[in-house]
């Protein structure tokens, strides 16, 4: 069956690559655990198992993220291989020092994301699927270096000392990586099963604006040199409220750029109906739905992550609700996203205003998750700027 | 949108109940509640209220006050607009769920065929199986695919199916909606909304003033009970607490509380860079129902729960440090002598230092602080300056200064300072006094240089030997003008250890001639100038010193006269130097009680599980009608999805092509 632009994509793998994808995260899990099993808590043995499920869920019907997930793990392994114990390596072994050492992974993530961005809109203007297919590739290749990074970065925080040692999600500069490749994962996701690129530029636009404040963040504020946590943060809960306030932080910008895509296309469409972005991008109705699907992932993630949020401050600070600013600006994320959700139901508007609101949504999103570090001060000052 | 014709149906009751249940509400309440929620967040909360005051000013203060600004969040008017949504949920909830649970069960045996043909998804084919072949063997595969599946006996020669998956979706908007109810009202039972009536009730009233907790009147008090609260109490190493304070606007309320708790130990622990890793107290509960005292170690988080009271490590306090001072005079009413006393934060004592006694209230101790160093170009380099403790100077009319001494002397330029810091309100930055130390670092070298500026029959001495070197080289023997200059000469001096250079440049503004201040002004500061220098190396006894010294003098002179320069601006008649501690501590903890939590959790639970059955379950819904056929057999089916009709395209697709594959050999129409 070949697949039209637009048409969903539902192809499944082949029974054998399913079952052996399965076997091999089942395999990765029961080796981590068996390896670890004295030191793993009953949270870190819950949360590995939620890992490899998810993994091997998302995994069993798309190659790309198998291939994806393969690379990281080998490219991560052999980054804490090469450290050994001497965090100094960093400098000096060629193979850190250039590539697996996480400063120069996120580097590299940095570059392949902005030349992505530039692929998508070139192999968009030009209409060049092939130079689409590039974009493509090199969304991969960062979000690979990205994940790698993280994955070495975990490691290097331990190197510097064991109470040092965290999952790299606790300040500003780590969940900027996070954003970025957790974006492109989804817009990956959706570019494959929608069969369309040419939406790329616009979502990597945005991971390239998020790239270039963290390279900022980095040069002008030393952000990227590790910190030891503050006693708030040493908690299991903030390994999972992070990511999955990302997925929604993700999710929401994704529709953000959808919906300015969407209104390039229906502006032009009047304007100049043959023109390359009028006929280029996809129908307008594809690129609702697709914010639309967005959207509710996002609102679904962001409903898990406050919830998380709220079984956090329950125990660390003595109240699952403070109406602390960032608590409230969560809320008034969550109330925008159920508002437009209600609104789109009505159907009394129209795709335009819609499209219009989630790019909104996302200035409200991009508030809540850099203005309140930025100008408001409250229990949540982890990452200041 | 104008309704016209419901006016004269409905009832004004059902009009209601309508508006309440309607989009438009729904969408315009969480907006709302958006907006008024950020107002909380824009204006800091629950701040003293002098702060908004000095900010404001008093209109707008007034004005936001009775706007409930300060705590927006239990505002009236917010309350309102949650209830409001609370109440749109709620008829939303009851006019959608009776439908929407039908709609789950109901399999839809009652279509027509023509609204199946009518329908977006719509395929029909002729098979040469039998009627009853073909209807088994469509429930059958329609069963394999997860659909529940009905069949109906139509007119002779009918059978309809009707099939559907994914019920579960209309439990989904239940629940997420039933969530929002629940999540509200479990809240609302922690919230403050009970001890807001009562106070309006006039039975609780909220204190302001500060009091010993034994003084504190009745009506402040809240008795343990089922009620929710959340409360804060700092509590000193090796003392006990059986209350907590409550906040209430610009007050307290005190919540006693059925056990009490010591802290046996506090402790903070630092990375190796610094910063705090840890905050630990060791708690002890006695209880009366407790056989023996529970123990437990808390720290941030990781709480204490007892008896639904859960006991949080929240912040740390000074518990009543020891401080063993030193009080240097500055001044001639301050004595010369320095005089050794002891004290402790958050004692007020009166001193009596020179004609006037003032308070001495010591408000705050800390045993590190770790500041950015300002020597270094790296503004990350952090370094440890020591204990300091800050402490108010109050005067008989009730004003008062503040201060900030450091321990331990900071270096500036290659010399050692003792360091305070002084300001007039907490608005204020503190500018900060440099001490010199002398070459043993301590202040003895400084403090004999000022009784020297103090000690008249030197500095006339002194005066004197400079007014004869100086008139000598004019060759002049005028008694008055050597009377005049040595006058001259002390009162400068006497001038500048009252108001430093501000006030002799002062008096030369103002006393002198206007013909002979261009001349003389600068001539008698650099007099004032000569005549300390004279003053300071008058007083050294050692006389042959190496050029290295000689330079280290000048620089101790010139340090001494600008600290001395700068005391009428510093306020205090005495430096105070820490000299020893006993570091006492007290741990801040927040003590609350949330009965309405196990609610809130389920309402949380019910929303996940609401949301994501909403989103991701789609209900489809496929009827197949067979219709007997000379040869065979006619198959109309139809479907349709609740959500991602996208997806249902495909999906409808499929399901057609399997039935054409498994019902019989098709032969499609
Ligand atoms: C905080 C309050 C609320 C939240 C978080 C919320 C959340 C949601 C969500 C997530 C959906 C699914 C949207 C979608 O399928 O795209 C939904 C649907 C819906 N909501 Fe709400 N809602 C709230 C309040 C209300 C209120 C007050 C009403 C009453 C008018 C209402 C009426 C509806 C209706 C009728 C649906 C459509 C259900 C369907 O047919 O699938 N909601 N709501």
């Amino acid at each position: 069956m070949t697949i039209k632009s637009g048409m969903i994509n539902n192809e499944t793998s082949s029974p054998v690559d399913q079952w052996l994808w399965r076997g091999l995260m089942l395999l990765a899990a029961i080796v981590l655990i068996n390896r670890y099993i004295d030191i793993l808590d009953s949270y870190e043995l819950s949360i590995t198992v939620f890992t490899a499920v998810c993994l091997a869920l998302l995994g069993q019907n798309w190659p790309g993220f198998r291939r994806h997930v393969v690379v990281v793990s080998v490219l991560s392994f052999l980054g804490v291989q090469r450290y050994g114990s001497d965090l100094g390596l960093a400098e000096t072994d060629f193979l850190l020092n250039f590539i697996l050492a996480s400063q120069s992974a996120f580097m590299w993530m940095s570059a392949l994301f902005v030349m992505a961005t530039f692929a998508y809109f070139v192999g968009l203007l030009f209409r060049s699927p092939f130079t689409e297919k590039v974009g493509s590739a090199l969304t991969w290749s960062a979000m690979t270096m990205g994940m790698v990074g993280l994955m070495v970065r975990w490691r290097e925080s331990y190197l510097i000392s064991p109470d040092v040692g965290h999952i790299p999600v606790s300040n500003l500069y780590e969940v900027f990586i996070l954003f970025a490749v957790i974006t492109a994962l989804l817009y990956l996701y959706y570019e494959r099963r929608y069969q369309t690129r040419s939406l790329g530029g616009f979502v990597l636009l945005v991971i390239s604006a998020s790239v270039a404040f963290q390279l900022w963040y980095a040069f002008e504020k030393q952000a990227h040199e590790i910190q030891p946590l503050v006693p708030a943060l040493q908690s299991y809960w903030m390994k999972i409220h992070v990511p999955a306030n990302f997925v929604g932080y993700g999710a929401f910008a994704m529709a953000a750029m959808i919906g300015v895509a969407y209104l390039l296309k229906s502006w032009r469409q009047e304007i100049k109906p043959q023109g390359i972005l009028a006929t280029a991008l996809p129908d307008l109705s594809m690129m609702d739905d697709l914010m639309y699907k967005a959207i509710s992932l996002g609102f679904a993630f962001f409903t898990v992550a406050t919830v998380l949020g709220a079984l956090w401050a329950a125990e660390a600070w003595g109240g699952y609700w403070s109406w602390d600013p960032k608590e409230t600006w969560a809320l008034i994320v969550w109330l925008n996203y159920a508002a437009w959700l209600h609104m789109r139901m009505t159907k009394g508007w129209n795709g335009r205003p819609m499209a219009w609101w989630a790019v909104i949504g996302l200035f409200v999103t991009l508030f809540a998750f850099l203005g309140v570090n930025m100008f408001l001060s409250g229990l949540h000052s982890y990452g200041t700027l | 949108m104008s309704e016209k014709n419901n006016s004269p149906r409905y009832t004004l009751g059902q009009r209601i109940f309508y508006f309440l249940g309607s989009m438009d509400l729904a969408i315009t309440l969480l907006l709302a509640l958006a907006v008024a929620s950020i107002i909380g967040t824009v204006l800091q909360q629950n701040q003293p209220y002098t702060d908004y005051l000095i900010k404001f000013g008093p209109f707008w203060f007034e004005v936001f006050e009775t706007a409930g600004l300060y705590d927006v969040y239990s505002a009236l008017w917010f309350l309102a607009i949650l209830c409001l949504l609370v109440l749109s949920t709620s008829v939303c909830v009851i006019r959608n769920t009776p439908t929407m649970l039908k709609d789950m069960w109901n399999l839809r045996t009652h279509v027509q065929e023509k609204s199946l043909q009518a329908m977006h998804h719509s395929q029909q084919w002729g098979v040469s199986s039998t009627l009853g072949d073909a209807v088994s063997n469509t429930q059958a595969e329609l069963e394999s695919q997860g659909f529940r599946v009905k069949q109906t006996p139509k007119e002779e020669g009918v059978v309809l199916i009707s099939a559907m998956r994914g019920g579960m979706n209309r439990l989904g908007y239940v629940f997420t909606h039933l969530a929002i109810i629940v999540i509200c009202l479990g809240g609302l039972l922690d919230s403050n909304l009970y001890l807001k009536l009562a106070e309006w009730q006039g039975k609780i009233s909220v204190e302001t003033r500060d009091l010993p907790t034994s003084k504190i009147p009745d009506k402040s008090r809240l008795a343990p009970g089922y009620q929710a609260f959340r409360g804060s109490i700092h509590i000193p190493e090796g003392r006990t607490s059986e209350v907590a304070f409550v906040a209430m606007r610009d007050g307290y309320l005190v919540q006693e509380l059925p056990f009490k708790v010591k802290v046996k130990d506090f402790r903070i622990e630092h990375y190796a860079t610094g910063q705090p890793k840890s905050f630990e107290s060791d708690l002890v509960v006695y209880d009366d129902d407790l056989t023996a005292p529970l123990e437990q170690t808390i720290s941030v988080n990781h709480p204490l729960i007892y008896k639904g009271y859960a006991i949080y490590q929240a912040s740390f306090s000074d518990g009543g440090t020891g401080l063993t001072l030193d009080a240097w005079p500055l001044n001639k009413q301050a004595g010369n002598d320095t005089v050794t006393f002891e004290t402790k934060v958050f004692e007020n004592r009166k001193m009596h230092w020179g004609e006037d006694s003032v308070q001495l209230e010591v408000t705050a101790f800390r045993p590190f602080n770790i500041n950015p160093d300002p020597t270094e170009d790296d503004v990350k380099r952090l370094r440890n300056f020591g204990p300091s403790f800050g402490f108010k100077l109050r005067s008989k009319t009730g004003e008062a200064k503040e201060y900030l001494n450091y321990m331990l002397p900071v270096p500036r330029n290659g010399r050692d300072f003792y360091l305070s810091g002084v300001r007039n309100s907490p608005a204020d930055e503190f500018a900060y006094l440099y001490l010199p130390l002398d070459s043993d670092g301590e202040l003895v070298g400084f403090n004999q240089f000022l009784s020297v500026l103090h000690d008249n029959d030197k500095v006339k001495q002194v005066a004197k030997t400079m007014m004869l070197e100086t008139l000598a080289s004019v060759k002049n023997n005028d008694e008055t003008l050597e009377q005049n200059l040595q006058r001259t000469l002390t009162m400068l001096v006497k001038m500048f250890i009252r108001g430093g250079f501000v006030e002799v440049t002062e008096f030369i503004e103002t006393s002198l001639p206007e013909a002979e201040k261009e001349t003389l002004g600068p001539a008698y500061l650099s007099m004032l100038r000569e005549m300390l220098a004279r003053l300071y190396f008058n007083d050294l006894i050692e006389i042959d010193t190496t050029e290295q010294e000689r330079d280290a003098q000048l620089l101790f002179l010139q340090d001494s006269v600008d600290a001395i320069g700068s005391f009428s601006r510093y306020g205090s008649p005495v430096y105070l130097e820490l000299t020893d501690y006993q570091h006492v501590q007290a741990s801040g903890l927040q003590i609350a009680r949330s009965p309405g939590k196990p609610i809130v959790y389920f309402g949380c639970a019910l929303l996940i599980i609401g949301v994501f059955v909403l989103f991701y379950l789609p209900q489809r819904r496929l009827w197949v009608r067979v219709n007997k056929e000379n040869n065979g057999s006619n198959i109309l089916l139809a479907g349709m999805s609740n959500r991602n009709p996208r997806e249902f395209d495909q999906y409808f697709e499929q399901i057609a092509q399997q039935l054409k594959l498994k019902v019989g050999n098709s032969s499609v129409k």
